[in-house]
């Protein structure tokens, strides 16, 4: 098992869930995040104060799927996310150990469906 | 000899106030309704024109709107004020001072080009916006003000009966949204569907504001402290009541709810529907016109735009035009001597031809507008690009054009 985390710019979060859908990928968690990557952010001047190094708003993913589906999730977050500028976005894949269901008390590989 | 009415003078005055109040209420309205990135940007472009309207009209707007010349626009005498007194000027308002008759219009100067932003929000430059505005209130408001208003004007001459704006504010400023939202074209994303409101109780203060604000829009344009600013008072309120209640059950039987944002939208376009009709039409006629005048937009807004694929992104041109021109030819149909001697019988009350003189004051304002808003947006566009580039579109408006934003996340 997997847990796939995806940082992505929020006006491509509409694409991304479609490139899911038509993936099969169904259970997402999302979650609205700060942060920058190598563009530093944007200046913001309040009554002539420049505030610099600004963070800019993104989008964090969390889809957590069994072995077999890591592969098109990912595929399918790249096809949704990319505009190959940037500040497209990371996709970081870590090892995902127990999973469990809370509804019926399924563990592993089921409780992810 | 004119003598100044304190009564009357006193209610033009604070009609002013209220109709100023209106271009905020409009910026929150128009405001929760854009993307939480955009947000400023309206507010801006909202608060902008209230300042560079507001010195337009003193330097020269409301000589060319009031101000006697050609049956087109008016001429410079009063430019700058000049001549622009204490003293009531009779072909207007006999019985207050000819400023308080100027600073009660420099406030519809104001909110028209104001209107306009529902139909461009969240595409514009900054910079664009601002010359658009100055030109807009020079080439296309002033001159429909002084056709339809001035007595040495066009349609005024003809007899148009336009209490308080249909024609001159609201389907000249819808129309020319929808000139605007064709150069623009669409925002980046849009598919055929509104984009996500950002805040909804924004807008409904905004409607509310806006419905506050226009007693002074329709009862103060009787320009006097009497029963026919008490009629369009009444009117005014009975059509938009209609109104807003006939949008929420066009939803509920086609879409399955009643909305808020729909009834605040009914709310509004009846607010637009009685403009010209306030004091003309009774009560009775106030209800029809807020009743149908919700279907009508209904109509335009859910099922014409998604058709032909513009993008009134706030459905200035939906609201507006179409509010305003149901309102313009209903006042044709609806309008009783019974309620104002001054005004005229409607084709219901056995005068077709006052109907007929309605549809021409629809054609002259609609095409005027549409064909001036087009050229001044195509040629803003070819010389210093209108549109922001497609990076600051998808970053927003309050970023990239002022550097700022509304919300914060952290902290």
């Amino acid at each position: 098992m997997k847990l796939i985390i995806a940082i992505i710019q929020p006006h491509r979060l509409e694409e991304v869930k479609k490139a899911l859908y038509d993936a099969d990928v169904n259970l997402i968690t999302v979650n609205e995040v700060l942060g920058h990557g190598r563009q530093r952010g944007v200046d913001e001047f309040y009554r002539g104060s420049k505030e610099t190094g600004n963070l800019l708003r993104k989008i964090r993913l969390e889809i957590a799927v069994n072995e077999e589906f890591v592969d098109r999730t990912v595929k399918a977050i790249i096809k949704g996310a990319r505009t190959g500028k940037i500040g497209d976005g990371k996709i970081f894949i870590l090892d995902l150990p127990r999973c469990i269901r809370i509804r019926t008390g399924d563990e592993g590989q089921p409780a992810i469906g | 000899m004119n003598t100044v009415n304190s009564g009357d003078t006193a209610w033009v005055l604070a009609s002013a106030a209220l109709v100023m109040l209106m271009t905020p209420g409009l910026a929150f309205f128009y405001g929760g309704m854009v993307r939480r990135k955009n947000v400023l940007g309206v507010l801006m472009q909202c608060f902008t024109v209230l300042c560079v309207v507001s010195l337009q009209w003193v330097l020269f707007g409301y000589s060319l709107a009031f101000g006697s010349g050609s049956p087109f626009i008016g001429g410079l005498q009063w430019a700058g004020l000049h001549g622009v007194g204490f003293e009531p000027n009779a072909d207007y308002a006999a019985t207050i001072p000819h400023q308080a008759f100027m600073i009660f219009q420099a406030m519809f100067a104001v909110i028209t080009p104001a209107l306009v932003i529902g139909s461009f929000a969240e595409r514009m430059k900054f910079s664009a916006f601002l010359l658009f505005t100055v030109l807009w209130a020079t080439l296309v408001y002033d001159p429909v003000c002084h056709m339809v208003w001035a007595v040495d004007g066009l349609a005024h001459k003809w007899g148009t009966l336009d209490f308080a704006g249909g024609t001159v504010v609201h389907i000249n400023a819808g129309i020319a949204g929808l000139a605007t939202a064709l150069v623009l074209g669409r925002r980046v994303g849009y598919e055929n569907k509104s984009m996500p409101i950002h805040n909804l109780p924004f807008t409904v203060l905004g409607a509310a504001l806006l419905w506050f604000g226009w007693f002074g829009f329709n009862a103060g344009s009787a320009l006097a402290a009497n029963g026919l600013a008490t009629s369009a008072f009444v009117v005014t309120n009975t059509a938009t009541a209609a109104a807003g209640l006939s949008w929420a059950f066009m939803e509920w039987k086609f879409n399955g709810k009643p909305t808020m944002l729909g009834m605040a939208s009914g709310a509004v376009a009846g607010l637009v529907a009685i403009t010209p009709a306030s004091g003309y039409v009774d009560v009775t006629g106030a209800i029809v016109i807020g009743l149908l005048v919700s279907v009508f937009c209904f109509i335009a807004v859910s099922i014409i735009k998604p058709k032909f694929g513009y993008d009134d992104s706030l459905d200035a041109f939906g609201v507006h035009c179409i509010g305003g021109m149901w309102g313009a030819l209903a006042t044709g149909l609806f309008a009783t001597k019974a309620v104002n001697s001054g005004g005229g019988d409607g084709l219901f009350y056995g005068n077709p031809a006052q109907f007929l003189i309605q549809v021409k004051a629809v054609i002259l304002t609609t095409v005027y507008s549409f064909v001036m808003t087009f050229i001044i947006i195509k040629i803003i566009d070819a010389t210093m690009g209108a549109r922001v580039s497609p990076e600051e579109e998808v970053m927003g408006l309050d970023l990239t054009q002022h550097h700022e934003r509304a919300y914060t996340v952290l902290e």
